[in-house]
Parts: structure tokens; C-alpha cells; sequence
């Protein structure tokens, strides 16, 4: 059965017909979809073979001959979790805009379950040109959620946010189209395979690197991001933290590491220099903010610095190996790729969750200023615990998911440079303190003002909404194994061609 | 006269132009939608005689080798002909309401049809001749339709003294590649040059003139002059007319002139239509900017792409020509859609010339906006359009001709072009409307729309039906 597919089309042509079934009973269709499309990924974990590296759940259709496109999927350790999350997400965002979403809720939800088959297909496209169609056209949707259920400063935001990923991805295919002329083949593995001269590499490398550096996104672009989040409705914040910045950790592991090796581990200090810079000057960007939404988008720049400084200071752990030793067999190499990984499933469930929670309060009071609030625990005890609960998780408390991937790639970034893991471990100061010092003031205290006295605790569904992505968060801060088991093998082989010199 | 029945979608659509003018002068006024319905009836047969006749493979010539008829101008005349369709179905209503006078309307359009499928069809310099100024004296007339106007006469004014000074040029190059090799027919003179290497100084000089001629009917920078004056100041309809099916012949004339003729000679032609293709990228798009005329923005936008249209040819390979013709050929709908859309707006007596005329429209009607986003996405390139797929033909063709560096150009500013397309999505979908009335074109309009629209995202998922035409055209 082509799952892949199935998941893919599915969410398409079940967000079309959401559009036609009109504002009245397209809530329930939605969540139906999104059910079964996130019990048709379950499949992907059940039936994936962790005892392997290679392609999973392959589908395979010759789609423009005349250009060797082919529509081609599978999945492998890196790509399964990515689109279990993706599909996971799209449930809690349909709960999210039961009732909250008013103005013509068909479209707002047709829109999210296109872009999930959109971004299932990101993950799962082992084409790389079909990568690309399903990367760009994630754009769309996204812009007209944020451009139409946006805040005062959408159309901005929207454009912005627009304008950047795109002008990012541009040259991407243009290096796409030049690795394809020269392979003649834009399957994805076979590129892995491709000879490039230094120079060829190291204008793929900056090719992929604006690409996926602006989606991610790195310092210094990533203005967008705060805008896009601040202006974006509850759901499409989430999403955007939640699944849209995974695609730009997703193209490092999958495109520019394994298919310009040297070129990345020539540049590698770029972009540990960037990740650091990220996780903590932004850290104290984050912790000056006065709007709860601008907080956590920047909290999520500085935990995205967490992952590609995971990505790349496996170079400077091959270096200090020395010579003879065989990267592949290196814990430390393996551990830093997996902390990565770990991170990014990890900040899924955790940036959804806080978006979520500001959402909750959004709706209430209409308004994301922290000045705002204070003492809501008086009043919402149930939601209070859920809101301080995702912020230890945020700020990287054992026993939440958040602690294991940080933590992964702490450990590892010590074998490659002490200082680079000093400043790497500033943020767990500094993201327990923006982070509780917002909980501090939003949630603790005295009753500020009549409008905070005057809240009801949250109701049935904001419970099951915010207590999934709480047993998320715990299960794999308790038990990360699974998530591990599944990407080992993967990740081992990637290794194995990262370190592969291509010269 | 051998082979006469080759030229039978041409007779036929001359008699119908004839049948067309002469009873159009019998009818009574209240009986003057029988010109329409005759026209889109001549139409449609010539497409059925096109398929008819179009032979199963390799080419075949008429008129001592003067009229070709080969997989290319099948696949060109006929998309020239459903594209024409479609320009008629939008316009007759503006027709009627702007009291633009029907027979003299559909006998020019039609005559400017005949002018192109000979365009296409053509293997020799003179009949090539003759078609383009069948069509460029057809355009003339249209854009003068309205001459009370007076914005309107200005624009046909330009448009008449640089085409005319554009088809001077040619003529003059004509003359010289004439000189130069001793024929007009362009396999003679492909061998011709072959022989002699690219050592005629004659020739090479003609090139030059044809170059110049080609770019103006493209409408390339720095030829493109005319191009904003004629789309602002035509009345809509001619101006649709103009941005559709005239990109498809234009695109034939080229092939025919640079790679049927001159290939031998691709190495001078090629930094010539560089510099040609960079201009017309960097300012369409770039002038599309600053422009509040919706027609205007259109108008920059047409430069733009028929910059990306000259990259594919440029590359110098059979996939380049074909990359190029998808180009023409989606293109071609692309913009006969978008003006559809304006033109379906423009009869409420509300004239549709701003950009924010189109304020609201996803409020007043979900269908035209979510059409006319199609429409634009597709102009700006992002999958799953059909505009991306022709954006990834040309680029690359480009690449594998070694000319990355000007893919990466053609990519950013295919990013600053974003901006303006976003503009307009962003008029239509995120400000309140203006007035709250639905827009309400005719039932056959309406789907019409939907399917041009529909085509758009169709094509996008399975491009491959048309690539394959076109890659058949050059032997791929």
C-alpha cells in the first residue's frame, strides 16, 4: 500500500473538499482527515525497519521523462519522525480553531490540511526536484493563513516571510538543476554519490545554505520569523515552529552535508559561528521582548541554533579524532547528529504547546502583551499548570523532551571545542530565564486588572489539546529511546557519507 | 501548385473572414452576436483542419518550399487557435457593452490569426514577411478600435511608426541575408552558410537587422517601448488579444529566422539575445514595480517573461527551443486568463484600471480570486503552477549551455517580480472590498475562467502531456 501517497493525498484532496463542504461541516471532516492521516503514519512507525539505512516505504513513477523527474518517495530514520510530527500537529491544529476560527473556517482549515500534505511530501520526496515542488509550495498556504486570519501587520508579515524563503530557494534550484545536469539524475541518493570539484561545492554549499539557513532559520535572517509569528493566527504559529522551521534542519541532513561534504566541512566553523550567535545573543533578544508571541518565536531561533550547531561541530569532532578513526564508530559524532534530530522533534511539540497556551490567552483578552497579564493562576489553575509545565520543557528541564536533545548535543559539542560548549550551555540560563520570567510575570502574582479576574479556565477542548502535546513532551523526555532506536542506523550511514571525502 | 491541401486550415479561415466582414455589413443591429458565433465556428474548424491534415511525423512543404507544415507549427497553430478561442469568449462581452463595432473587431482578429498560422508555418523569409505584417497591420487597426479615444490612438500611433520602422529592419536584414547566401528559403541557406562558415560579413549584418526585428514583435528591452503604451491605452479586449497568441508566433518567428536559418550562426546570435534576454528580466521586472495600472504591471510583466522566453532559445539546443516554446505556449494562457479576469470585472460599468480596483475580490467573488491567484502564482513561478515547470525548462536549458550566471540573474529577479504578483494576491485576498456586489460575468464566461484556472493547476501536476508535445517539435 503506498502509504506515502496515501498521506500526502489525502490531507490534499480531503483540505479541497473541506473547502466545498462549506463553513458548517468542515470542522468535522477536518479533524476526521487529519485522524486518519496521522493513523496512516503511525504506519510508518510500525512498519519501519530500524535495522536499516536504506529507503523506506518506496514509491516509484516515472513523472517528466523528458527531464528525469520522477515522482519518487521513502522514508528513512531522519524522515519517519519528521512526518509522524507533521501529521501529529495537524490534529492539535484542527482542534485549535474549533470555535476560535469564525471568518470562513473552511478555507482556514483546507488551507492547513493542503500545506500538511505539502510538508508530509517535503520529508518524504526522495526526488529532488519533487523536494523542491513540495518545499515551494508550502509558500502559498501559508501566506494567505497568515494574510487573511493574521494580526494588525499581516500583510507585512506575510510578505515578508514570503519574499525571504523565496528568494532563499531560488538558488537552491538553480544548484538543484546544475547537480541534475551533471548527474543526470535528481534522485536525491544518487546525488549523495555525485563528484564535485571544490569550487562547484562550495557554490552548492552557499546555494543550500541561504535556502535552508532563511527557513530555519539562522542569524542574521532570521527577521522574518518574529514578524511571521507575532502576526500569524494561533495555528499557523505553531506550524510554522512546529514543522515549517524542521524543513530547514531537514535539508542540511538531507542535501548540503552529505552532498557537499567538503565544501561543509570547510565552512563548518560559518555555520557553528552563526548557531552560536543565535543561541545566544538571541537569548538575550529574547529575554528583552515585551509580547509573549515575539518571545517564543525568538526562544525558537535560539533552539534551532541548538540544531544545526549540533549538525555542524560533528567536523570539528572528526578533526580532533585524528586520523584512522572511523567517524562512523564515533559516539560523539552520532550522538551530536541525533541530539539534533532529537531537538527538532522535541521543539515540535514544545513550540506548538506555547504558541498554543499565548493563543489561549490570546482569545480571551486580545492581547500578547506581557504587561498585560499577571496573576492568571488565580483564575485558570488548570491552564496555569499546562503553561508552566511547557515552559520548563522549554527551558530545557530534565525529565522534559526538552533537556535530551539539548543536552545530546552539549555532550558531544565538548569533543569538538570547550568553548563551543560553554556558549552553548549559556542557554540553559538563559532560556529558563526568558522563559520563567515571563511565566513569572504572566501567570504568577496578584490579579493585575478586572480582565484577568474576570477569565474562565480553559475548556474541553483546549484540555485535550494542550494535555496531548504534555504527554508528548514527557513520554519522549522520559523515554527518548524509540525516537533514537529508529534514527541510529540512518544516521550512522550519513555519517559514513558526510565523512566521505567527495575530492 | 503542389501539396495545396497543407494551406486548407489557411483557405478555409480566409473565406471565413470574408463571410465574416461581408455579412456582418447584411445583419441588423440586434442580430450582431452572429459575428461572434461565426468567428468562434471558423475557429474552431481551422483547428479541426490543422489536426486534420498535420502530417504523422518528420515535415512536409507547399508552394515550391515556401509553406511548411511540421510537428512545431501544428503544435504552435493550434494553441494559437484555442488561445484565440478563449480571447473571444472574454472579450465579446466588453465588445458589446464598450459599443466597440463587432464585424470590424472579430474580421481583424481573425485576420491577425491567418497572419501568425502563416508565421508558423513559413520556410521562407517572404512568406514569414507576410504573415508578420498580416498580423502587425491587423494589431494596428485594433488598437485604434476605439479612435475617439484618445489615448487609444496615441498608443496605435506609436505602435504603427516603431512597427514600422521594426519591419523595416527586418526587411532590410531580409535583403541583406539575401545578398549574402542568394536564397530565401532558410534550408538553402542554412547549407548555404554551412559552406561558407560564419565568414560572411553580409550575413552576419543582416543578423543583426533580424535581431532587431524579432526582439521589437517580442516586445524585448530594449525594443519594448511600445509595449506598456499599447496594453494601457487598447481598449482591454485588444489588449488581451495582443499579450496571448502574438507570444507563440513571436516565438515561431525566431525559430524560424535563428535556428531553421541561421544555426550555423548560433554563436553570433547568442550574445546578441543575451544581452536582449538580461535586459528585458532586469527592467520588466523591476519597472513592473512602480506601476498602480493594472494593465501597465501586466504589460512589464509580458517583458519579463518574454525575456525568460529568449533564455531558452539562446541555450542554442533542441531542448532549449522546446523549453522555450512550453514557455510561450503557458504563458500564452497564463495571460489570457488574467485578463479574463479583468475583463469579466470591467462590464459593471466600473472600469477596471487599477491595481486597487481589484480590492476585495475575494470577498465579492471567492472563484476570480482564487482563479486570478492561480494566474499570478503561475506568472511568478511557484509550484505546483504550470509557470514553475516552464522557469525550470529554461533555467535548465540555460545551465547545460554553461550560462549559470545569467540562470542566477534570471532567478532574482524573478523573485523581485514576486513582490508585484504578491501585491496584487494581496489586494484580492487580505483588503475589505470597495463595494460588496459579486462580479457578474456571463455563465460561459464564468467557466471558462474555471477551466483556464483549472488548467493552470492541472498542467502544474502533470506538465509532462504538453512537454512532451514540445519536446517531440525538436526531435527530443
Amino acid at each position: 500500500m503506498p502509504i506515502l501517497s496515501l498521506i500526502i493525498w489525502l490531507s490534499i484532496f480531503g483540505g479541497l473538499l473541506t473547502l466545498f463542504v462549506g463553513d458548517q461541516r468542515c470542522r468535522m471532516l477536518a479533524l476526521v482527515i487529519s485522524i486518519i492521516a496521522f493513523v496512516l503514519s503511525l504506519a510508518l512507525y510500525f512498519g519501519f525497519d530500524s535495522s536499516t539505512a536504506e529507503m523506506q516505504f518506496v514509491e516509484h513513477m516515472a513523472w517528466l521523462p523528458s527531464f528525469g523527474i520522477n515522482y519518487s518517495l521513502g522514508v528513512d530514520g531522519i524522515s519517519a519522525p519528521l512526518i509522524i510530527l507533521t501529521t501529529f500537529i495537524n490534529i492539535i491544529v484542527v482542534i485549535s480553531a474549533w470555535e476560535v476560527i469564525q471568518d470562513k473556517p473552511a478555507l482556514y482549515l483546507a488551507s492547513f490540511l493542503i500545506m500538511t500534505g505539502f510538508m508530509v511530501g517535503v520529508f518524504a520526496a526522495t526526488d529532488s526536484i519533487l523536494f523542491y515542488i513540495f518545499f515551494e509550495a508550502t509558500l502559498l498556504p501559508m501566506f494567505l493563513i497568515i494574510g487573511i486570519w493574521g494580526g494588525p501587520r499581516r500583510v507585512y508579515a506575510t510578505i515578508k516571510f514570503f519574499l525571504y524563503t523565496f528568494l532563499g530557494s531560488v538558488f537552491m534550484l538553480v544548484a538543484l538543476i546544475y547537480m541534475g545536469s551533471k548527474a543526470d539524475t535528481f534522485s536525491i541518493l544518487a546525488l549523495h554519490d555525485l563528484a564535485l570539484s571544490a569550487k562547484a561545492q562550495t557554490f552548492i554549499f552557499f546555494a543550500f545554505f541561504v535556502a535552508f539557513a532563511v527557513k530555519i532559520p539562522m542569524w542574521p535572517v532570521h527577521t522574518w520569523l518574529p514578524d511571521a509569528h507575532v502576526e500569524a493566527p494561533t495555528a499557523g504559529s505553531a506550524v510554522l515552529a512546529a514543522i515549517m522551521l524542521k524543513m530547514g534542519g531537514y535539508g542540511f541532513l538531507r542535501f548540503s552535508m552529505p552532498i557537499v561534504p567538503d565544501a561543509s566541512a570547510q565552512l563548518a566553523w560559518l555555520v557553528i559561528l552563526f548557531s552560536l550567535i543565535a543561541v545566544v545573543y538571541i537569548g538575550f533578544v529574547a529575554l528583552a521582548q515585551s509580547d509573549m508571541k515575539k518571545l517564543i518565536a525568538y526562544s525558537s531561533i535560539s533552539h534551532m541554533g541548538f540544531v544545526t550547531l549540533g549538525m555542524f561541530v560533528i567536523f570539528g569532532i572528526v578533526a580532533n579524532a585524528g586520523e584512522g578513526a572511523v567517524a562512523s564508530q564515533d559516539s560523539h559524532v552520532v550522538m551530536a547528529l541525533e541530539g539534533a534530530m532529537v531537538q527538532m522533534i522535541s521543539h515540535g511539540f514544545i513550540s506548538a504547546a506555547m504558541f498554543l497556551s499565548v493563543g489561549v490567552l490570546y482569545d480571551r483578552m486580545h492581547s500578547r502583551q506581557i504587561a498585560d497579564y499577571g496573576g492568571v493562576v488565580n483564575t485558570m489553575p488548570l491552564f496555569a499548570a499546562f503553561m508552566v509545565f511547557f515552559a520548563m520543557a522549554n527551558a530545557g528541564l530534565p525529565g522534559t523532551s526538552g533537556f535530551v536533545g539539548e543536552f545530546m548535543v552539549i555532550l558531544a559539542t565538548f569533543k569538538a571545542n570547550f568553548w563551543y560548549a560553554f556558549l552553548a550551555a549559556s542557554t540553559l540560563i538563559l532560556g529558563a530565564a526568558y522563559t520563567l520570567w515571563m511565566v513569572k510575570r504572566v501567570i504568577f502574582g496578584d490579579v493585575a486588572n478586572d480582565n484577568v479576574a474576570q477569565l474562565t479556565d480553559i475548556n474541553k477542548r483546549e484540555k485535550i489539546m494542550l494535555g496531548l502535546l504534555a504527554a508528548m513532551v514527557l513520554f519522549f523526555g522520559l523515554w527518548p529511546q524509540p525516537l533514537v532506536d529508529m534514527m541510529h542506523v540512518t544516521i550512522e550511514n550519513l555519517v559514513q557519507h558526510v565523512t566521505t571525502s567527495k575530492l | 501548385m503542389d501539396n495545396l491541401q497543407l494551406v486548407a486550415p489557411e483557405m478555409f479561415l480566409l473565406c471565413a473572414i470574408c463571410v465574416v466582414l461581408i455579412g456582418d455589413l447584411f445583419v441588423t443591429e440586434n442580430r450582431k452576436p452572429l459575428a461572434y458565433g461565426l468567428s468562434q465556428v471558423a475557429l474552431l474548424v481551422t483547428l479541426i483542419l490543422t489536426w486534420w491534415i498535420s502530417p504523422e511525423t518528420g515535415s512536409v512543404t507547399a508552394f515550391g518550399g515556401s509553406f511548411i507544415m511540421d510537428q512545431m507549427s501544428v503544435i504552435c497553430k493550434a494553441w494559437i487557435l484555442v488561445v484565440s478561442m478563449g480571447v473571444f469568449l472574454y472579450s465579446r462581452d466588453f465588445v458589446n457593452s464598450h459599443k466597440i463595432t463587432n464585424g470590424e473587431y472579430y474580421t481583424l482578429a481573425l485576420s491577425g490569426v491567418l497572419g501568425m498560422m502563416i508565421m508558423v508555418s513559413s520556410s521562407s523569409m517572404l512568406t514569414l514577411y507576410l504573415g508578420l505584417e498580416l498580423l502587425a497591420l491587423s494589431l494596428y487597426a485594433m488598437v485604434a478600435l476605439k479612435r475617439t479615444d484618445e489615448r487609444s490612438a496615441e498608443a496605435a500611433m506609436k505602435y504603427f511608426v516603431l512597427g514600422a520602422l521594426a519591419s523595416g529592419a527586418l526587411l532590410y536584414g531580409i535583403s541583406m541575408i539575401y545578398g549574402a547566401t542568394g536564397s530565401l528559403h532558410f534550408d538553402e541557406i542554412k547549407s548555404s552558410l554551412a559552406v561558407n562558415g560564419e565568414g560572411s560579413t553580409a550575413a552576419m549584418f543582416g543578423l543583426a537587422f533580424l535581431v532587431v526585428g524579432i526582439a521589437f514583435k517580442f516586445g524585448a528591452a530594449p525594443f519594448h517601448m511600445w509595449v506598456p503604451d499599447v496594453y494601457d491605452g487598447a481598449p482591454t479586449s485588444v489588449a488581451l488579444y495582443i499579450s496571448a497568441a502574438p507570444k507563440i508566433a513571436a516565438f515561431a518567428l525566431a525559430i524560424r529566422f535563428l535556428v531553421d536559418g541561421l544555426e550555423t550562426a548560433h554563436n553570433s546570435w547568442q550574445g546578441m539575445l543575451i544581452v536582449l534576454s538580461l535586459l528585458s528580466i532586469v527592467l520588466g521586472n523591476v519597472i513592473a514595480l512602480a506601476q498602480v495600472s493594472i494593465k501597465r504591471m501586466l504589460a512589464y510583466s509580458t517583458i519579463s517573461h518574454v525575456g525568460f522566453i529568449l533564455l531558452g532559445v539562446l541555450s542554442g539546443s533542441s531542448e532549449g527551443y522546446s523549453a522555450a516554446m512550453f514557455y510561450a505556449i503557458t504563458y500564452a494562457f497564463t495571460s489570457l486568463g488574467a485578463f479574463g479576469v479583468i475583463l469579466a470585472m470591467d462590464r459593471q460599468g466600473v472600469s477596471v484600471n487599477l491595481l486597487t480596483d481589484l480590492r476585495g475580490l475575494f470577498r465579492r467573488s471567492p472563484m476570480y480570486a482564487f482563479v486570478m491567484m492561480l494566474l499570478l502564482v503561475s506568472m511568478t513561478g511557484v509550484p505546483p503552477t504550470v509557470g514553475f515547470y516552464a522557469k525550470l525548462a529554461v533555467l535548465s536549458a540555460a545551465i547545460k549551455a554553461d550560462l549559470t550566471w545569467l540562470a542566477v540573474i534570471a532567478v532574482v529577479f524573478s523573485v523581485v517580480g514576486a513582490f508585484y504578483y504578491l501585491r496584487v494576491i494581496k489586494y484580492m485576498f487580505f483588503d475589505e472590498p470597495v463595494e460588496a456586489a459579486p462580479v457578474n460575468a456571463a455563465l460561459d464566461v464564468h467557466l471558462g475562467l474555471a477551466v483556464n484556472g483549472a488548467a493552470i493547476l492541472f498542467f502544474g501536476l502533470f506538465p509532462g502531456l504538453i512537454m512532451a508535445a514540445c519536446a517531440a517539435a525538436f526531435g527530443l
